[in-house]
């Protein structure tokens, strides 16, 4: 599909009144034709901006210059150079804010050529050509690292790592790899068998996983320091954040966290196929305004919701989540309740929420993170009726680890400290993604990954 | 990997598994669990490591067959392997020596005061065993705790073994003839711990309780264990098992039990017709 003028190639989507009712991915992406068509925007430029509003430095003209030829393969090793997942960067990038805010067609009125879809679409084309065989790595170097987490940090950390020759185990509590990617982004923008491939790539290259491991109980951090020459923690931010407002553990009262495990994990949407439960009333609120927000709101509607409000306490400019989900949410009828605020969840007398006081915010001065600060408005609360309710509004660090590590550093919040290059306070211990960071990401954790696994590099070399 | 050493039946209502399991058993340390999936589609089942073999690298779980996961678990055999198996997790038992300490194990709950009696009476103190049940032949693993107690009561609902009553019944009897009691430890139904959580609170008597809410990750990361404790909000898998019983909000608990009564009724029947029962 040709976009009109000087508009991206428009990709197809499942139509809204369908979607909702099944967990199938909501954009079908580029046909070959489209993403010819796409790829002849470009302007192959000399020194591309676009480049530089990439995390990991994708050789973005270099790709797109091969799907204009036809030539897919080459394609696909260029985007692999600079990263291991192009089928899930594709997808879950935010590139309105990266890659694409950067594309020279910007300045002269036009959208931007669309490098995540692109990039899906080679990162598509060669999961479902399945290159086997063993990629290419180095000699053996036979030094040994442990990655501790399977998120995209340590997943990104193993890749390169493994490339360079080392031996690499990745140490995973849960029962499936992949750290967010498994368990919090739905099937419906990332299909758990994209993330499969993708880390089947990565055991291809030698790397072994070891799951229902926790790190800090079921091996403690000081043995894996002892058994490897270098350890990576990449744990991330799975911490989840509560309101601290009366009523929040009446039933009914999810974390954002638990509702996508128990639906993305566990496959709760399957239930009683699959054992585990999940429960939506006909009203569900789902408090906050990010990606984990949009994706809860839109999981609700899925399980059979009549009605799915997003209570955000700013406004619609301030929204944290991509502007592409945010459509896809108002398209499938998602509604959103701005500029309010929870200060109570009301119980039925019975220990299962029924509702929510909120009161109504307006937009004061500008606060640290540049966004307006809103502040309650005097005498404006009220009360809507809530069957269940989600909590999204954000993650700090899993402390189990770090408290097992005393004499590991880190900053107030929790996070590990760690320098730019991945090193943190403990010799040949490095660490990177939202552990570091806090909740940032998808390539943001790639690219420390891979940043710590140079120095990881750097530092065993001598 | 997670084979099954072997099975055995304790009871009429409630099956122990020997699990193989080096890492596990070799990390474990008394009060910690572990979960466990039975196959992909499972949920995942948290259970108290109720002992451990070194020389075979293997645990023991006892549990009680009480819905549709727990049958089928029960259902496997020697032999049979487990699709996951991760632990140990929570934090241990603070083991120390407190003088003399009342280990309470109600029901399914003389599983998980084992160990913990076990390493407190080797850790020097004077431990004295309550066991409860509803009838006898629900009571298990008396000799067991007997040979880790320097005295061992019982009592059956029934009274069709020891004392006729509650376990709570008991333990005042014995503090109010006299007995010095410096700490207690209670597991097992949520009404008994906090019957006995009432009654220490009286006699002013630091007691402990290991809860066991709906859990998902077990590793910290869902929130769904959540529990008042001391008008706190604590993550039962990380900050706990065991808890100050006196600071525990025990109502909440109840209630956060019975979420899903509908969907577990609905599975369990689910089951029962697939397997023709
Ligand atoms: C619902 C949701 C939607 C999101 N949507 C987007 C999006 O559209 N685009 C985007 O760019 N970003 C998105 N993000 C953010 C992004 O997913 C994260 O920034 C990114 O996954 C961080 O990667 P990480 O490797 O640092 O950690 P994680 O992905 O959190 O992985 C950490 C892993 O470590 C494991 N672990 C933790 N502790 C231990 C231990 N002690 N021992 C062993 N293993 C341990 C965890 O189980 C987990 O698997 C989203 C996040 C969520 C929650
Ligand atoms: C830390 C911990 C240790 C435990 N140790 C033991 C033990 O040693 N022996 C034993 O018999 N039982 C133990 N339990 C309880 C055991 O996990 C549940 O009985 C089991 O999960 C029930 O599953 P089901 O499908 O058979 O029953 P269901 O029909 O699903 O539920 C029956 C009851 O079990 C509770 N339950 C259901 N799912 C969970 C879950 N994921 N986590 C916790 N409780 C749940 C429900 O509140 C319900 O009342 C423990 C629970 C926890 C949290
Ligand atoms: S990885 Fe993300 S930011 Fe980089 S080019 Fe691809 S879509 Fe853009
Ligand atoms: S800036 Fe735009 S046009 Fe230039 S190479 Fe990058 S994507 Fe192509
Ligand atoms: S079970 Fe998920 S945080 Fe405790």
């Amino acid at each position: 599909m040709r976009g009109a003028g000087g508009g991206k190639t428009r990709v197809r989507k499942q139509k809204p009144r369908d979607r909702i009712k099944n967990f199938r991915e909501v954009s079908l992406g580029y046909t070959v034709e489209d993403a010819v068509g796409e790829a002849s925007r470009c302007l192959c430029c000399k020194t591309p901006s676009c480049v530089e509003g990439c995390p990991v430095g994708v050789d973005i003209p270099g790709f797109v210059k091969h799907i204009k030829e036809k030539d897919f393969d080459k394609a696909a090793d260029r985007l692999r150079e600079r990263n291991s997942f192009p089928a899930v960067c594709g997808r879950v990038c935010p590139q309105e804010n990266q890659c694409e805010i950067y594309c020279v067609l910007s300045k002269t009125g036009r959208e931007p050529v669309s490098v995540g879809r692109l990039e899906r679409f080679v990162g598509d084309w060669l999961i479902n050509k399945k290159r086997d065989g063993k990629p290419v790595t180095s000699d053996s170097t036979g030094k040994r690292v442990a990655v501790i987490g399977s998120g995209p940090a340590g997943l990104s950390c193993a890749s390169e790592l493994a490339r360079e020759g080392y031996s690499v185990v990745v140490f995973e509590s849960l029962h499936k790899p992949g750290g967010v990617l498994s368990y919090g982004i739905p099937e419906f923008r990332l299909p758990g068998d994209v993330v499969d491939s993708e880390i089947d790539y990565i055991k291809r290259l030698g790397v072994e996983f070891r799951l229902n491991y926790l790190v800090g109980r079921t091996v403690s951090f000081n043995d894996l320091r002892r058994d490897f020459d270098a350890v990576f923690i990449g744990t991330g931010a799975g911490l989840p954040y509560f309101l601290g407002i009366p009523g929040e553990n009446l039933n009914g009262v999810y974390s954002a966290n638990e509702f996508l495990t128990r639906v993305n994990l566990m496959k709760a949407y399957l239930f009683p196929e699959y054992d585990t439960p999940v429960k939506v009333g006909s009203r569900v609120a789902v408090v906050g305004g990010g990606n984990v927000a949009m994706d809860s709101a839109r999981v609700a509607l899925r399980l059979g919701a009549g009605e799915v409000h997003v209570v955000y306490r700013r406004s619609r400019e301030e929204l944290p989540a991509r502007q592409e989900e945010v459509v896809n949410a108002v398209e499938e009828g998602v509604l959103f309740d701005y500029l309010t605020n929870p200060v109570e969840f009301l119980g039925d007398g019975e220990g299962n929420v029924s509702g929510l006081r909120c009161v109504r915010m307006e937009l004061g001065e500008p606060d640290s993170s540049g966004r307006r600060r809103p502040v309650p408005l005097e005498g404006s609360g009220f009360v809507s009726d809530f069957d269940t309710v989600v909590v999204a509004i954000g993650q700090g660090p899993n402390p189990l680890l770090p408290s097992t590590v005393p004499d590991l550093e880190l900053n107030d919040g929790g996070n590990i400290k760690a320098d730019p290059d991945g090193r943190t306070s403990l010799e040949r211990v490095y660490a990177g993604g939202d552990i570091v960071t806090g909740a940032a990401t998808v390539i943001s954790a790639m690219a420390a990954g891979k940043k710590a696994a140079q120095s990881i590099h750097e530092d065993l070399k001598t | 990997m997670n084979k099954i050493l072997s099975r055995e039946r304790v009871h009429s209502e409630a099956i122990m598994l020997e699990v193989k399991s080096p890492r596990i058993a070799e990390s474990y340390r008394p009060g910690q669990f572990i979960i466990l999936r039975i196959h992909e589609r499972g949920e995942r089942i948290p259970l108290t490591v109720a002992d451990v073999d070194m020389d075979e690298g293997s645990i023991s779980l006892i549990f009680q067959e009480v819905g549709k996961s727990t049958k089928e678990l029960a259902s496997l055999g020697g032999g049979d392997e487990l699709r996951d198996l991760l632990g140990p997790l929570g934090r241990p038992s603070e083991i120390r020596d407190y003088g003399t300490v009342a280990c309470v194990g109600g029901g399914i709950g003389a599983a998980p005061i084992y160990p913990i009696a076990k390493a407190l009476h080797d850790e020097g103190n004077r431990v004295v065993s309550i066991l409860g049940a509803r009838c006898d032949e629900l009571l298990f693993w008396r000799e067991r705790i007997e040979r880790v107690s320097d005295s061992l009561h019982v009592t059956t609902d029934d009274g069709s073994c020891g004392r006729k009553g509650f376990v709570t019944d008991q333990l005042r009897d014995l503090i109010d003839d006299g007995l010095e009691v410096n700490r207690v430890v209670a597991i097992g139904p949520l009404v008994m711990m906090s019957a006995v959580s009432e009654l220490t609170r009286e006699y002013g008597i630091e007691t402990v309780v290991s809860l066991n809410p709906v859990m998902v990750d077990g590793t910290g990361m869902c929130g769904s264990c959540r529990v008042t404790v001391n008008g706190e909000t604590r993550f039962a898998c990380v900050d706990g098992p065991e808890f100050n019983a006196h600071e525990v909000d025990f109502n909440e608990l109840f209630h956060r039990h019975g979420f899903y009564l509908r969907e577990e009724e609905c599975s369990l029947k689910r089951y029962l017709e697939r397997c023709g029962k």
